[in-house]
């Protein structure tokens, strides 16, 4: 099973992100909402109805899935008219949508020639046909040179600030740090936390103090008895959580302790992703330089 | 519910916007007329020749039919790349994204290349016949003849339903290159070789494409073949239920299936 009793709501006006490790569910759902996957059980609506029962649906919901969805030996500009003309939007809203996203000098090309960044862009040009209030995005970036992350990003913002509803997935938490303003991950078909970017970043980057000390054992007994607790890093370094680094610096000094580190640190966004899926992911790679995990001393 | 007008004009844009729509239509037309052209040509030359039972049922109708055995295979390519090609190239996601009722999206698109391999059968037939016939010289036949005007508008039925069939088995399959790969062989060989063997042969006759070009006979038994144990009508009607089957069977896939 690939989803399992997932339910969320996704809020116009913001771009949400859906995080979730490889194999986690997330084109599933997004196929789902479009009614190409059949759930066993439940339903997905939009506005309160199934997709199926929408009148020319592209005017509703465009989307960019994450396999090309378009027929390579047909022109750019008539893969838009057939899509176009299903969902009786005027032909002219075509070569806008071309415009849009910078594909007019090839409106008359077959994508079979694109780039995987034009392939994008025109992926996204039939998202934008029906000039939809909500958009969805499966991984965007996938694939992309570092302009056209850029470009996408800021388009999922300005999209966002026109009052539309931006779900976009992705797999790489720093990505979503980028753009998503409302956070939704998921594991293994699961939801995992429904939270703002803002909050997600507050309680899960952990801000720690970093201390290397020749006196270890002294250091310890020292931290020991101010009642703070402290984990070792890999290379021989301590980790404490839960004070300042002129806490622990004045700690040190009374106890005469030579400090040869003393530093304020920040767990990444990625690693505090990766620590909330971890339980969930399908695939480990058993790697001993993989992520080490701090262990309590 | 999406509006039908509006479909039906989509399917037609996607119909006419890539090439192999015109080569595979194209080379049916022109190798069904050429290669009747040549046989009735041939045939005026050796009619002679021929064996005496062939001669008693001599068919010219048929004789300018003969490049059909061929030509059908272009029909059958353009049926299964219409369906084949929205599964080949992702197509299918984004079309059904935009019509999501199955139903309206799959016929649409058949109803659209249907018509199409019909008109273009219709003109094979015709061009065909007529070529066949003014090349037949003194054997030749005319379209007043008694049931020769039944025979060339079968003939095109005919070519436009091979297409539609094809349509439908591509459906099923959800593959270009698997229904190709069971289509042509089978209509090509499978199907001929049968309908030479004794026993198998009484299955053969009821296959769509020996059952649906009986309509074409207009002597029974033409050249020498054994006369089938059904009217020529009665053959397309089982064409037909073939026909129906494969769609049938082809919608059943696109509704229960992931897309």
């Amino acid at each position: 099973m690939a989803v399992d009793h997932l339910s969320f709501q996704v809020r116009p006006g913001v771009v949400t992100g859906f995080l979730g490790p490889n194999g986690a569910g997330k084109s599933t759902t997004m196929r789902m909402v479009l009614g190409l996957d059949h759930p066993t059980g439940g339903s997905v609506r939009i506005d309160g109805r199934h997709y199926r029962e929408l009148d020319e649906p592209l005017k509703y919901i465009g989307a960019l899935l994450e396999a090309r969805g378009l027929h390579g030996g047909r022109t750019a500009y008539n893969n838009l008219l057939c899509l176009a003309q299903s969902n009786r939007i005027p032909e002219s809203r075509v070569s806008e949508v071309l415009e849009l996203v910078g594909l007019t000098a090839v409106a008359r090309r077959k994508p079979k020639g694109f780039s995987m960044g034009m392939g994008q862009r025109l992926g996204i040009a039939a998202a934008l046909l029906g000039n939809p209030k909500i958009l969805m995005f499966d991984e965007p970036v996938n694939g992309l040179d570092p302009e056209g992350i850029h470009w996408i990003r800021n388009l999922m913002k300005t999209l966002a600030a026109e009052g539309r509803t931006i779900f976009v997935s992705s797999h790489l938490m720093s990505e979503m740090a980028l753009t998503a303003d409302h956070l939704i991950v998921i594991g293994q078909g699961r939801l995992l936390a429904d939270t703002s970017m803002a909050d997600f970043i507050q309680r899960n980057s952990r801000a720690f103090v970093r201390l290397r000390s020749p006196q270890r054992e002294r250091l310890l007994d020292a931290l020991h008895g101010a009642g703070l607790a402290a984990t070792e890093a890999g290379d021989g370094a301590l980790e404490v959580d839960g004070a300042t680094i002129e806490d622990v610096g004045d700690l040190a000094a009374r106890h005469g302790i030579t400090l040869h580190e003393l530093s304020a640190q920040r767990a990444s966004l990625e690693e505090a992703f990766m620590r909330m899926t971890a339980a969930s992911v399908e695939y480990h790679a058993h790697s001993a330089t993989g992520p080490q995990w701090s262990k309590e001393v | 519910m999406a509006s039908a007008p509006a479909v039906l004009r989509s399917e037609w844009t996607k119909i006419r916007t890539v090439s192999s729509t015109v080569w595979t239509l194209a080379s049916a037309l022109v190798v069904t007329v050429a290669m009747g052209a040549a046989l009735s040509a041939l045939v005026r030359e050796t009619f002679d020749e021929m064996r005496p039972v062939e001669r008693a049922t001599f068919d010219p109708t048929v004789v300018s039919f003969s490049g059909m055995l061929l030509g059908q295979l272009a029909m059958v390519v353009f049926g299964v790349l219409v369906v084949g090609t929205e599964y080949s190239s992702g197509m299918i996601r984004t079309s059904l994204a935009a019509v999501p009722q199955r139903a309206a999206f799959l016929f649409s698109k058949i109803a659209v290349a249907g018509a199409l391999a019909l008109l273009v059968g219709l003109a094979t037939s015709f061009l065909s016949f007529f070529l066949g016939q003014a090349l037949l010289g003194e054997h030749r036949t005319t379209i007043g003849d008694d049931n020769v005007l039944r025979a060339v508008v079968g003939g095109g039925l005919y070519m436009g339903l091979m297409a539609v069939f094809s349509m439908g088995v591509a459906a099923m399959l959800r593959s270009t290159v698997l229904s190709l790969g069971i289509l042509v062989p089978f209509f090509f060989l499978v199907s001929q070789i049968l309908s030479n063997v004794p026993k198998a042969k009484e299955v053969a006759e009821y296959f769509p494409d020996q059952a649906g070009s009986t309509i074409t006979q207009v002597v029974p038994g033409a050249l020498g073949s054994d006369p089938a144990p059904y009217s020529p009508w009665g053959g397309m009607g089982i064409m037909l239920l073939w026909v129906a089957a494969s769609l049938v069977g082809g919608y059943l896939v696109l509704k229960r299936r992931d897309a």
